[in-house]
């Protein structure tokens, strides 16, 4: 598989406008992300995740090392907009993401940015909507939409620049647990379907165990990487950064610390049943 | 179709003036108001209201919310009457009684103020009756096109005005959730003077206004992640056509403008 993003020695700080001070968020962040995988990045409040997530379609540009984007660097200025289509961004509020008055017109407002011919939107904004399963309310108001479906416009109007990679900064944070479902799906779905790369960056276990790999970040460094088995095994490493794991592997690890024959690094509560089940079969 | 906005007084339907391109609306409205002040006889206003009624009927809104419109400014039409009839001093003095004196003419001032007034009123309630606001800013932004030679930001006060509608129902919800939330800690919003009720709505206001500037701020962000860089090289996925419509509602504004003219030359009082 190839490379599509890939970020080399990223540092990144800010002045701190009172005081004139330089503060670090990113203190050297190497990774990468093949196409058509399914990253998760994983970091509490303050961890640097977002300002990560900024630097992957040049919103923000590193004070140090390099990103590529495509083979494109983001610190070019003529690569901008061309790296910005490449690499979709949908954030947490989907209040705040939508332009337009009217679905269908929002979900268009990316292509119209682009220059993209009118027939071509059509077809983009309908192929869009059906991505996410909101054709049929193509005609209706943001505002008359419950907070899932307003993430999932959001999406297509993202979608329809045809992007390589979507990066999704904490997409469910403000959503109801049905929401999130919608949209976990919907990002799984354009994964598996539609092959796009997907970069989830978000502070809840359960969603990143989902990923094909899971990257942890703490203190603007990247802390643990793997995939998700191998990096929820490591329970007291998550713990001692203020990261919890998802119930089901604790569970699991707390019964293998009291000697049971039970295997760390499980994800999902069927899993855990069964491992359970098998392991008081054994005795 | 857009059956469940609720902002402004757009009233949804399929007649011949709802289907009229905004452009021509726009424009329509503009002669219409020229029409109203160059009317210097009665027989011109009841052209102009055969005109109005004809427009009515046509668009179906019930007349109950025409007369809505009206509400609001029959405080300013009295006003603006009463001045008209006592102050004109010219003409002939029909009434005298201390100081007030009204004079003929004063007196077809004031009808043609009242009636002025109304038409006015009417006629612009009607637009934004027919017409939603989308399409209202779309009209706007391409009637203002030819002004982005001299330097009009055209594009960008369209944008700005869109946004504007798209916020209106979000910071409404927003307004009314800091309400509660300012309620359930104690604020009062319902008693003391009106100095004191202006008052409490400070800790409403100040949430809500950063509140605003952060979405601002957001949405900037989520812009340019979609790739906006203004209104150069854009395309759109609705354009506005002109149409069999507009062409027969031209038709019909020009003999009516025409005639309007006519009054004033031949007008019999």
């Amino acid at each position: 598989m190839d490379t599509i993003v890939k970020v080399e020695n990223l540092k990144f700080s800010y002045k701190d406008e009172e005081t004139g001070e330089e503060i670090p968020v990113l203190k050297g962040i190497d990774f990468s992300v093949k196409k058509g995988e399914f990253v998760a990045v994983l970091g509490h409040n303050g961890s640097g995740k977002s300002t990560l997530a900024k630097h992957l379609n040049a919103i923000n540009i590193p004070t140090d090392g390099k990103v590529t984007v495509c083979g494109m660097d983001t610190a070019e200025e003529d690569l901008l907009y061309l790296i910005r289509q490449k690499v979709g961004m949908v954030f947490q509020n989907p209040d705040n993401q939508l332009v337009a008055s009217i679905v269908e017109e929002d979900v268009a407002f990316a292509p119209e940015n682009l220059g993209v011919p009118r027939e071509e939107i059509r077809k983009r904004v309908d192929y869009a909507l059906e991505a996410v399963n909101m054709s049929e309310f193509a005609h209706h108001a943001p505002h008359m939409l419950s907070g899932g479906q307003k993430q999932r416009v959001a999406i297509a109007g993202v979608l329809a620049m045809k992007p390589e990679v979507l990066v999704f900064d904490e997409p469910t944070a403000m959503l109801d647990p049905i929401g999130r479902k919608e949209i976990l799906k919907t990002i799984k779905t354009l994964n598996k379907e539609e092959n796009v790369t997907i970069v989830l960056i978000t502070h809840y276990m359960d969603e990143a165990a989902q990923a094909d790999r899971i990257v942890v970040i703490d203190h603007g460094k990247i802390h643990l990487e793997g995939k998700p088995k191998e990096v929820f095994s490591q329970v007291k490493e998550l713990k001692k950064i203020g990261l919890d794991v998802p119930q089901a592997t604790y569970l699991a690890y707390k019964l293998s610390e009291c000697g049971f024959n039970i295997p760390k690094g499980v994800l999902t509560t069927s899993e855990c049943s069964e491992e359970i089940l098998k392991c008081l079969e054994d005795e | 179709m857009l059956s469940d906005i609720t902002l402004g007084q757009y009233f949804p339907g399929k007649s011949f003036i709802h289907r009229l391109d905004p452009r021509s609306k726009i424009l329509m409205i503009i002669a219409y108001i020229v029409m109203t002040f160059i009317i210097d006889n009665f027989t011109g206003y009841i052209v102009l209201g055969v005109f109005l009624l004809i427009c009515m009927v046509n668009t179906r809104i019930p007349v109950k919310f025409m007369i809505k419109g009206l509400k609001p400014v029959v405080f300013f039409i009295v006003f603006t009457a009463v001045f008209n009839l006592f102050l004109t001093k010219t003409g002939q003095v029909i009434f005298k009684w201390g100081f007030l004196t009204v004079t003929d003419e004063g007196a077809k001032n004031a009808a043609f103020m009242i009636l002025r007034l109304i038409f006015l009123v009417m006629g612009t309630s009607l637009l934004t009756l027919t017409t939603s606001p989308i399409m209202l800013t779309d009209g706007i932004e391409r009637l203002l096109s030819p002004f982005g030679l001299i330097g009009l930001p055209h594009h960008e006060i369209a944008m700005m005005m869109s946004i504007a509608l798209r916020f209106i129902p979000t910071l409404i919800e927003e307004t009314d959730k800091i309400t509660k939330a300012q309620t359930a800690r104690g604020a009062d919003f319902e008693s003391g003077n009106l100095l004191r009720r202006i008052k409490a709505m400070v800790p409403v206001l100040i949430p809500l206004f950063v509140g605003a500037f952060r979405r601002a701020d957001e949405l900037a962000t989520a812009m340019e992640c979609r790739c906006y860089r203004g209104g150069k090289g854009r395309t759109r996925l609705n354009v506005l056509k002109l149409g069999i419509v507009d062409l027969i509602g031209w038709i019909v504004v020009a003999v009516f403008v025409a005639g309007i003219v006519l009054t004033n030359y031949y007008g019999v009082f």
